[in-house]
C-alpha cells in the first residue's frame, strides 16, 4: 500500500519516484507530493486540452475523461499517453507537428492569455 | 544499494576473455557475476568452494552464479544468501548477457522487480566491441550491435592487436559518434577504467583513446540513420513538464531512441540531476554531487535513428515553456 495516498500498489514512475538514497524526487513529504501532483495535473490538462481530454489525479489514481464523458481510471501515470491516444483515436506523439503547434499555442503570453 | 552492471557485446566480441580477467582479479572480490554457463568460461582451476545450487566462490573472492531461468530471482537469492552470511557481502553484481541480447530487457526486469528496487541500483553497462568484426555489425541500421553500443556507459574495444592502427582509430571514431556519452577504452585496460563508476561521476568529457589522430581512421562502415542531438540550456528546466514529455516521447519512439543521457538543472541553484534512459527504460534520476565543468547547465544527449533532431528539440522546448507557464515552482 502506498503510505502517502492509501491506495494499494502505488505508482513509482521515474519522474515521481519513491524516496530512496541518491534518487531525485519531489515526494519528500505529503505536502510536496500533493504540490507536485497539482503541477502535473496543470501541465497535463494544458497539453491534453487540444485533444479534448481532461486529467485528474484522485488520491494516487489517474482519471482521464473525454468531452463526451468517456472515462478511464489509470493506476500509472505512464499510461496516460497510450490510453489518451486510444480514447481519442489519435496517437499522442509529441513529435507530431500539428499537435506540437497546438501545444505551443497553449502557452499563455506574458499577460496571462493563451 | 548494490550496483548492478551489465556486460554485453556481440557473439565472439571478447566478453569471455574479459570475464576471465574480471573473475580472477582480487579487485573483484565481493562481486557476484551471473553467467550463462560457468564451464564455458574455462576457469575450473580457479574454483575455491562450490556452494549450494549454482553458486561458486572463486579464489579471487568473486562469486560466480549460473543463471538457469530468472535473473531477478538469482539476484534475490544472492542477496538473501549474503544477508545470512552464506556468501561474502556483495559489493557489485555483474550480469553477462548472451551475444544476441538487447541489454534493455535485462535492465527493465531489474527495475520492475519490487524487491530488487530497494536493494540494487543501476551500475552501468559495459559493451565489448570486436575491433575486427564490430564495424560490420555496427553498420546494420536498427541492429542489435547499435543498441548494445548506445546503451553503454563503458565501451571496451577488444582484439585491437589484430587490427592496424588506422582501422582501430576508424572504429574508435565510429564508436564515439555512436555513443558520445560513453567512456571509450580498450578491453585490456586496467579494471579501474573498465568498470563503470557510480552515477555521481558523470565524466566531464568522456576520454577517447587514440591510436592515430582522431578522425584520421579508415576502413569503418557508415553509420546510416544514426543521429545524435545535444540540447544545452542555461537556467532550470521545468521538471514536471520534462517528466511528462520524456515519457510521451519514449512511449511513441522508444524503439528508435536508443539512449537519453544528461544532467539537468531542475531546481534553481540546486544540485544537478542525472537522467539516463535506455530504450523505453528510464533509470531513477540521480543526484550528482557537482556540476560537470562546475557550472549549472542542462545538457541532454539523445542517440536515435530515423527521427528529425530539430523536431525533438522543438518538442522539448514547447513542453518546457508550457510547464514554466502553467506549473512554475513556488518562489
Amino acid at each position: 500500500m502506498c503510505a502517502l495516498c492509501g491506495i494499494l500498489g502505488g505508482d513509482d514512475h521515474w519522474s515521481d519516484a519513491v524516496p530512496r538514497a541518491g534518487v531525485y524526487t519531489r515526494r519528500d513529504g505529503p505536502q510536496a507530493r500533493r504540490a507536485e501532483a497539482a503541477r502535473r495535473a496543470k501541465v497535463l490538462n494544458a497539453v491534453l486540452a487540444s485533444r479534448g481530454l481532461k486529467f485528474r489525479d484522485w488520491q494516487g489514481q489517474y482519471i482521464l475523461q473525454t468531452l463526451t464523458g468517456q472515462t478511464q481510471v489509470l493506476s500509472m501515470i505512464s499510461h496516460v499517453w497510450a490510453e489518451g491516444g486510444r480514447m481519442t483515436g489519435r496517437p499522442m506523439d509529441p513529435l507530431d507537428p500539428a499537435w506540437l503547434a497546438r501545444i505551443e499555442d497553449a502557452v499563455p503570453d506574458e499577460g496571462g492569455a493563451a | 544499494m548494490i550496483p548492478v552492471t551489465v556486460l554485453t557485446g556481440q557473439l565472439g566480441a571478447g566478453k569471455t576473455t574479459l570475464l576471465q580477467r574480471l573473475l580472477t582479479s582480487p579487485q573483484m572480490a565481493g562481486t557476484a557475476v551471473l553467467v550463462n554457463e560457468f564451464g564455458e568460461i574455462g576457469l575450473d582451476h580457479e574454483l575455491l568452494t562450490p556452494l549450494e545450487g549454482e553458486v561458486t566462490l572463486l579464489r579471487s573472492g568473486c562469486i560466480c552464479c549460473t543463471v538457469r531461468d530468472d535473473i531477478a530471482g538469482a539476484i534475490r537469492d544472492l542477496i538473501d544468501r549474503a544477508a545470512r552470511g552464506q556468501i561474502p557481502p556483495l559489493t557489485r553484481v555483474m550480469i553477462e548477457t548472451t551475444g544476441l541480447a538487447d541489454p534493455f530487457p535485462v535492465l527493465s526486469t531489474l527495475s520492475a522487480d519490487p524487491v530488487l528496487r530497494s536493494h540494487v541500483a543501476p551500475g552501468g553497462v559495459i559493451t565489448v566491441v570486436d575491433a575486427i568484426n564490430g564495424p560490420d555489425a555496427l553498420a546494420e541500421a536498427g541492429g542489435m550491435a547499435r543498441r548494445q553500443v548506445a546503451a553503454a556507459d563503458v565501451i571496451a574495444l577488444a582484439k585491437r592487436d589484430l587490427s592496424v592502427p588506422a582501422q582501430t582509430q576508424g572504429t574508435l571514431d565510429q564508436l564515439h559518434r555512436l555513443n558520445p556519452v560513453a567512456q571509450l577504452t580498450f578491453a585490456d585496460a586496467p579494471l579501474s577504467r573498465l568498470l563503470p563508476q557510480g552515477p555521481r561521476d558523470w565524466p566531464e568529457a568522456p576520454e577517447t583513446p587514440a591510436v592515430a589522430a582522431p578522425g584520421s581512421g579508415h576502413g569503418h562502415a557508415d553509420l546510416d540513420g544514426i543521429r545524435t542531438l545535444t540540447i544545452t540550456r542555461p537556467g532550470a528546466i521545468n521538471w514536471t513538464a520534462f517528466g511528462l514529455w520524456l515519457t510521451a516521447l519514449l512511449d511513441s519512439h522508444g524503439d528508435r531512441i536508443h539512449r537519453v543521457k544528461g544532467v539537468l538543472e531542475v531546481d534553481p541553484g540546486g544540485p544537478p540531476v542525472l537522467i539516463n534512459a535506455v530504450g523505453w527504460l528510464v533509470h531513477p534520476p540521480q543526484h550528482l554531487t557537482r556540476w560537470p565543468e562546475g557550472v549549472p547547465h542542462t545538457r541532454l544527449v539523445f542517440i536515435f535513428e530515423d527521427l528529425e533532431p530539430e523536431r525533438i528539440r522543438r518538442s522539448f522546448e514547447a513542453f518546457d515553456r508550457l510547464g514554466h507557464a502553467v506549473a512554475p515552482l513556488p518562489g
